[in-house]
């Protein structure tokens, strides 16, 4: 058991599809939080090997598009502030702020460095205590707990130069506010496997309970996928609505306490500002007031103009499912994975860089 | 960025794992699974164990795939 290529053998791939034609009987439409599971249906195709009865529709689960330009704002305002170094995932690099993007400021000389874990970013602030290392806490639940541990691991080391900038963002808050708006009709919800990973199936539950909308969470897997379109087509079809795993060798329906422990000892739940959705409560995670000492916001001061989105970019209607990257007048002419206006474009996970990529399904 | 890639562990010092990656032997934190063994499979984000993949689970989800794939060539 290696954990990859036994989940991506076609032949069980094609039970699946078939089995999904026999069942799907009623018009449906479906949505993938995650931009991981984005990436997935795109590279293998899967919207294409469904029933015309499926349609498919993608949601916010990516941070980086969904983190907004007055956040980005804050990071590269920070950068600006001398004897400040910016650690931050590769990723966050290229997303264009207001006025310029993390690239932008380093070329121009600020410090700004890539790290691939927060392990990284403490042992630059070991090892330059002179400075102050800021890691851009960028990310849904599945990376809140390593950002948690960093700080506990600053707090043991006595490394006095760590600082977060804390942009974190939940899950099931922002889906609720999506289904609140009323602007998107779903009858299913392939919940994101990574992020329950940590937290578990049960906060899926309201929206099975008070929607009546069948969750599942899926794996990243094509098989993962479709398994889950199976078992949602099957609840669906019976006219229930529960929360299940389809990825059971990865995700508990308890989570993983260990994580949501230092994850709540570290953070709080706090309002938190979403692209193209606004303030949603309760969205976001803030430093604990044991642990401000390590918040950059209250560190520095962080001088901030006011904020404004890329013109004609409409990112934030496709974060909320109500648009597609083929509505956006910009797609592929003015806007490429080269030469990216919006944060869709930029992260590999966006729905805009998936359309372009992975093309070939332009039906939306 | 929720990516999260499966490894097996090859040895633990501290709080600290060793797992390959593709080929590569990469150091990975336990702070997040501090009862993985050597010999677990882990999903590895940023550089942290964050969760112990289920062996079990998995060949159980297979031999359901396979089952299904099989009433599938049946009924084709
Ligand atoms: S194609 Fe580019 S400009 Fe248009 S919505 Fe996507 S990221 Fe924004």
């Amino acid at each position: 058991m290696k954990f990859i290529s036994e989940f991506r053998r076609s032949e069980l791939a094609e039970g699946l599809i078939s089995q999904i034609h026999r069942q799907s009987k009623t018009p449906v439409r479906l949505m993938e939080f995650c931009g991981g599971h984005t990436v997935t249906i795109f590279r293998y195709g899967i919207r294409q090997v469904l029933p015309q009865t499926i349609d498919m529709v993608s949601g916010p689960g990516c941070p980086i598009c969904v983190t907004a330009n007055a956040d980005l704002d804050k990071a590269i305002a920070l950068s600006q502030i001398p004897g400040v170094i910016i650690a931050t995932f590769g990723d966050m690099l290229k997303v264009p702020g207001s006025r310029s993007s993390l690239q932008k400021v380093k070329a121009n000389g600020a410090d700004v460095r890539t790290v691939y874990s927060t392990m990284d970013a403490l042992k630059i602030a070991e090892a330059d205590s002179n400075k102050s290392v800021v890691f851009l806490g960028i990310g849904f639940e599945t990376t809140a707990p390593t950002i948690a541990a960093s700080v506990l691991q600053a707090e043991e080391k006595e490394i006095r130069n760590y600082y977060v900038l804390s942009l974190h963002k939940l899950c099931p808050p922002v889906i609720q506010a999506i289904l609140d708006s009323g602007e998107v009709k779903l009858d299913g919800l392939i919940c994101p496997g990574h992020v329950s990973a940590i937290i578990g199936s049960h906060p899926w539950e309201f929206i099975a309970r008070d929607y009546g909308i069948p969750c599942v969470v899926s794996g990243f897997e094509p098989l993962d996928i479709l398994q889950c379109v199976d078992m949602l087509v099957a609840q669906i079809e019976k006219g229930e609505s529960k929360v299940e795993i389809a990825y059971r060798r990865g995700v508990r329906p308890e989570g993983n306490q260990q994580a949501l422990k230092l994850m709540e000892q570290v953070f709080e739940p706090c309002p938190a500002r979403w692209r193209g959705m606004g303030e949603v409560p309760d969205s976001g995670l803030k430093l604990r007031q044991e642990y401000q000492r390590f918040d950059a916001e209250l560190a520095f001061d962080i001088a901030l103009s006011p904020a404004y989105e890329p013109a004609g970019c409409i990112c934030g209607d496709i974060l909320r499912g109500v648009k597609t990257p083929l509505d956006c007048r910009l797609f592929g002419k003015a806007c490429t994975p080269q030469y990216p206006v919006g944060p869709c474009m930029v992260s590999s996970e966006g729905a805009c860089s998936a359309y372009y990529l992975y093309g070939g399904d332009f039906g939306g | 960025m929720c990516l999260a890639i499966p490894a097996v562990i090859k040895l633990i010092e501290d709080k600290e794992a060793e797992v390959e990656l593709g080929g590569i032997a990469r150091r990975v934190s336990l702070w997040l699974t501090p009862e993985a063994k050597v010999g677990d499979y882990v999903l590895v984000h940023t550089g942290y164990a964050i969760n112990i993949l289920d062996q079990e689970e998995a060949k159980e989800t297979l031999r359901l795939l396979r089952e299904i794939a099989e009433v599938a060539e049946e009924e084709g």
